[in-house]
């Protein structure tokens, strides 16, 4: 069957989409969009979280079908995503990607969403495999909690393994997001 | 497989009608664990998201009608005044994600003995609403849950709605895992007071091949309050009322040894359950009568 949705503010067509496919199957096989990461199929790790109509889930869980004409914002959207957020525009004048002169290889010179940039700086990346979903559900936190106390941010976390960090450092990086995101306000 | 996309409600059932082996998908919690891990490969896959009166609810004067489709979210920050027990529950489920999507249809349609919501629904009193072409109906939740992730509906039919008893007083939910987050209950209890119909109702989790409740622990518990005189005075429980109320749940077990649990530690758990969220429950009630009265 054929899905169309948009997926961080693009309207994309998959093809051939066997109906019992799900939204990250898609995302990653057929739209070449890999940040999403494939792990438990079970909706126990987070690593494949995505807005759906702003809203997070696991894309793992929603079948392809589902998304049918849904708006979906995943975490190579997700500099573009907060970037309005914070404009407070719908203009997309620069999506990432194509704003600077970027190495698609490295991501050098690819503009982040503070929240990417706070992970960086609290050395709360260690294997990698969990940001995308920590990012992105980090990222919700806090347009919905602009003020986060450590038991939100726990919980609006709880749903993302990660087993390397110990959790630490993720607490760091999206302390220091709130406070910059504050001081920004 | 095939993939029906029915825009509302009548097409739903039509479609259901059509195709009785179609697999109606929500949030997809379960339904595509499944099918992600070929347990399963439905003929027909029937998206339920379009219908979007599944995502409403109402509340009336007696009873809450709760959309098949509402997610966990929505009860959590919606209703914990109206069903404090599912509210309690629905936060308990998963993960923010996974309540995001998932709703109480699905936890019916699934009908695992370690669906959440479950102990809730049993300890407030609950009816499910269910149609087909052939006409709705209204199944007592007592009556629904009929075997191991078997329910009372007929091939044909669709969950629509379930309607939940309003509380008249405090309710509590308990569950028993390795973690507070993502986590499938070892086992599980509800409790729910009643005092306009001096009653308390119990449910339990995980602990029998269904949920049910702990009738004997109910009827027991039900006349020890009466004879006592407990609902007017608001004492505390006896000691003793409470441990005979937290056996008679244990008994009311029929539990298994698996991976998660042995039966013995769950029939102990759930005795410990019973005390507690009786306590709780109760310590409210005392709480809400003297504030009533004004007593110091």
């Amino acid at each position: 069957m054929r899905v169309n949705f948009t997926v961080n503010g693009r309207p994309q067509e998959a093809d051939d989409v066997w109906e019992g496919e799900s939204l990250l199957y898609v995302l990653r096989e057929r739209l070449g969009l890999p940040g999403s990461k494939n792990a438990c199929e079970q909706g126990e790790c987070g690593s494949c979280t995505v807005r759906l109509d702003g809203v997070p889930v696991c894309s793992c869980l929603v079948a392809a079908g589902q998304v049918e004409g849904r708006e979906v914002v995943t975490v190579e959207g997700l500099a573009d995503y907060a970037g309005q957020r914070s404009c407070g525009t719908g203009d997309r004048t620069s999506p990432s990607g194509t704003a600077r002169d970027t190495d698609s290889q490295t991501g050098e010179g690819t503009r982040l969403a503070p929240i990417q940039q706070a992970f960086i700086d609290a050395g709360a990346v260690q294997c990698g495999f969990c940001t995308p979903g920590l990012l992105v559900a980090a990222d919700e936190m806090l347009e919905r909690n602009p003020d986060p106390t450590d038991a939100d941010i726990r919980e609006a976390l709880s749903g993302n393994l990660c087993r390397c960090t110990g959790y630490e450092k993720i607490m760091d990086a999206v302390r220091l997001a709130a406070a910059r995101q504050s001081e920004g306000a | 497989m095939d993939f029906l996309r029915p825009a509302s409600w009548e097409e739903a059932l039509a479609a259901k009608a059509e195709h009785p082996t179609a697999v109606p998908i929500a949030g997809g919690t379960d339904v595509m664990v499944e099918i992600n891990f070929d347990h399963r490969r439905p003929e027909y896959l029937m998206d339920l998201n379009r219908v979007g009166d599944l995502f409403e609810w109402e509340v009336g004067a007696e009873s809450v009608r709760l959309g098949a489709s509402v997610p966990y979210t929505r009860i959590m920050e919606n209703l914990r005044a109206e069903l404090p027990g599912l509210a309690l529950a629905s936060h308990t489920v998963a993960s923010p994600q996974i309540r995001n999507r998932g709703g109480v249809g699905g936890n019916l349609g699934t009908a695992s003995p370690a669906g959440d919501a479950h102990p809730a629904l049993l300890a407030a009193g609950a009816e499910v609403e269910v149609e087909s072409v052939r006409g709705s109906r209204r199944i007592p939740i007592d009556e629904f849950y009929t075997g191991v992730k078997r329910n009372a509906l007929a091939a044909d039919e669709l969950i629509r709605a379930v309607h939940v008893r309003k509380a008249d007083g405090p309710q509590q939910f308990s569950k028993v895992g390795t973690r507070n987050a993502m986590v499938i209950a070892v086992c599980a209890f509800g409790l729910a007071l009643h005092p306009q119909t001096r009653t308390v109702r119990t449910g339990i989790g995980s602990a029998a091949p269904t949920p049910v409740r702990a009738k004997v622990a109910e009827e027991f518990l039900n006349a020890a309050l009466e004879e006592g005189g407990f609902w007017d005075n608001g004492k505390i429980v006896t000691p003793s009322v409470a441990q005979r109320f937290a056996d008679l749940c244990s008994a009311a077990c029929n539990p298994i040894d698996d991976v998660r649990g042995t039966a013995s530690y769950r029939r102990h758990a759930v005795g410990v359950m019973a005390r507690r969220t009786l306590t709780w429950t109760w310590e409210s009630y005392r709480g809400a009568r003297r504030i009533t009265e004004g007593a110091a």
